[in-house]
């Protein structure tokens, strides 16, 4: 995907969360944000995944201008899929129920359709086994790999993850950062925010690093998290890195 | 202590009520007084038609209210402040007088403006305006208490804001407001008495008829309790099915 975000302002009430945010991607399939919290990673991917607008600026993925108006928006949400960090699933329906409301009422498949449809992988990722049950009987690691199957099932052109690993322990967090490395693996393409900057190192074709409300820096992982020029950022990982 | 974490629930009902009828039994043993049945069980006919009235007048009313209710929750949480202002002058008003009141006005002013004659119509549209001002906020709690993330869920897949209301918000609220509609729908059965005022022949004005006829107060009264009891704990019954059913952690 190329991403090109021109001049991208996000404010809550008086507080302005994103001031002027450039960036322009080469064609890449894993795009990863960094940065400290409260720096806007997360209210860029909500603009990025259709769910907020932005005060100003525009944001284009192919070329192609996200619109501003809520029906277009929504069109623009069913052709990708987003992942948020506490897992959001539908508590009163069953893990399999979270995976085929979209593929039913919002893509059009039958019943047996969708069923089939979500069957391989199901086996895939090793969730056939819990997934008739409600979500509060699941771990915290399966939760959100469902979660991750359901954006994923309708077959969207692109992910949003955001946080997806910032409410589990380190166990669960390995189980998806895994299955987030078998989609890169496997093509797909995804925008993630994430403070595992290991993972990011592996994963990222580009990362970004997001901090005050801006881009402060961007390039490959090496670039980005090894040897950047930027005061700021460079500190940040070093004091990240000194700590792991 | 002990013996209640042991018994069965159905041994603890049964316990808990004979003693509380022995009670009773023993404050009316005390109370000096003949009893006379058979004054009253004359106008056998008279209680039952007045508990189908009731039965009646109750469930209509109960279906409207909850329309009622729906609609008003509707519009308190419209983004329009006209529709928002109607909503909140409806629940403030009908909450704050009393329900006598309303239906005098209901019946002797506005019914008879309207040229609307029938008093067990009217009856049951004041009393599902007057409970469904309950029912509003009610819905409206429920539909708050879910969170802002859920929602943000929904969008996320594409639902429109009308899926997400009848696939997302509504079964997850239903589960919220349930107690509190089960005990509305109690409350509504029994103010159905005062229907009594615009000569409604219900349940109340049956028993305050044969009262007048019998001169037997407690003996006309009574079987008003146990009737008003075979209608309200079926509904908590059914309440409690339904809480299993809806039942799951959020």
């Amino acid at each position: 995907m190329r991403l090109q975000i021109d001049g991208l302002v996000q404010r809550f009430g008086t507080a302005t969360v994103l001031d002027g945010v450039d960036l322009s991607t080469p064609d890449v399939e894993a795009l990863v944000f960094v940065g400290p919290s409260g720096g806007g990673k997360s209210t860029l991917l909500r603009i990025l995944a259709g769910l907020d607008v932005p005060v100003a600026g525009s944001v284009a993925f192919e070329g192609e201008r996200l619109p501003r108006e809520e029906s277009a928006l929504r069109a623009y949400r069913r052709t990708v899929g987003t992942v948020f960090q506490s897992y959001n699933l539908f508590p009163h329906l069953s893990g399999l129920d979270n995976l085929l409301l979209p593929l039913v009422h919002v893509h059009g498949l039958t019943e047996a359709e969708a069923r089939e449809r979500v069957r391989g992988p199901l086996e895939r990722f090793q969730l056939a086994e819990h997934i008739h049950k409600r979500p509060a009987e699941l771990s915290g690691g399966q939760k959100q790999r469902v979660a991750i199957l359901r954006a994923l099932v309708v077959q969207p052109r692109r992910l949003f993850l955001d946080e997806p690993t910032s409410a589990l322990d380190p166990e669960m967090t390995a189980e998806v950062l895994q299955m987030i490395g078998e989609l890169k693996s496997t093509g797909t393409q995804f925008v993630l925010v994430t403070h595992e900057v290991g993972f990011a190192r592996r994963v990222a074709d580009e990362v970004a690093f997001i901090g005050d409300g801006r881009v402060l820096a961007h390039g490959t992982p090496g670039e980005v998290i090894d040897r950047c020029p930027v005061p700021r950022v460079h500190g940040f990982f070093q004091r990240i890195l000194a700590e792991s | 202590m002990v013996v209640s974490c042991i018994m069965p629930r159905w041994l603890a009902h049964c316990v808990v009520v004979l003693a509380f009828a022995a009670l009773i039994g023993l404050a009316f043993a005390r109370v000096d007084s003949t009893w006379n049945w058979q004054g009253v069980w004359a106008y056998r006919a008279k209680f039952l038609q007045g508990f189908c009235v009731t039965l009646v007048v109750s469930l209509s009313a109960l279906v409207v209210s909850t329309l009622v209710g729906g609609l008003a929750a509707v519009m308190l949480g419209s983004r329009s402040t006209l529709l928002e202002a109607a909503g909140r002058v409806y629940v403030e008003v009908i909450r704050g007088t009393p329900l006598l009141v309303q239906l005098l006005i209901g019946f002797y002013v506005v019914a008879s403006a309207v040229g609307l004659e029938n008093r067990y119509v009217v009856g049951v549209l004041v009393l599902a305006l007057f409970s469904g001002a309950y029912m509003a906020e009610i819905f409206r709690g429920g539909m708050a208490a879910i969170p802002q993330t859920q929602r943000d869920a929904a969008r996320a897949i594409g639902l429109t804001p009308w899926q997400s209301l009848r696939l997302v918000i509504l079964p997850q609220a239903v589960r919220h407001v349930l107690p509190a509609v089960a005990g509305q729908f109690v409350s509504l059965v029994k103010d159905s008495s005062l229907l009594s005022v615009i000569a409604v022949s219900e349940f109340t004005l049956a028993a305050q008829e044969v009262n007048s006829f019998t001169y037997s107060t407690l003996e006309s009264y009574l079987p008003l309790a146990v009737g008003y009891l075979l209608i309200t704990l079926p509904l908590s019954s059914l309440s409690r099915l339904l809480e299993r059913r809806f039942k799951y952690e959020a």
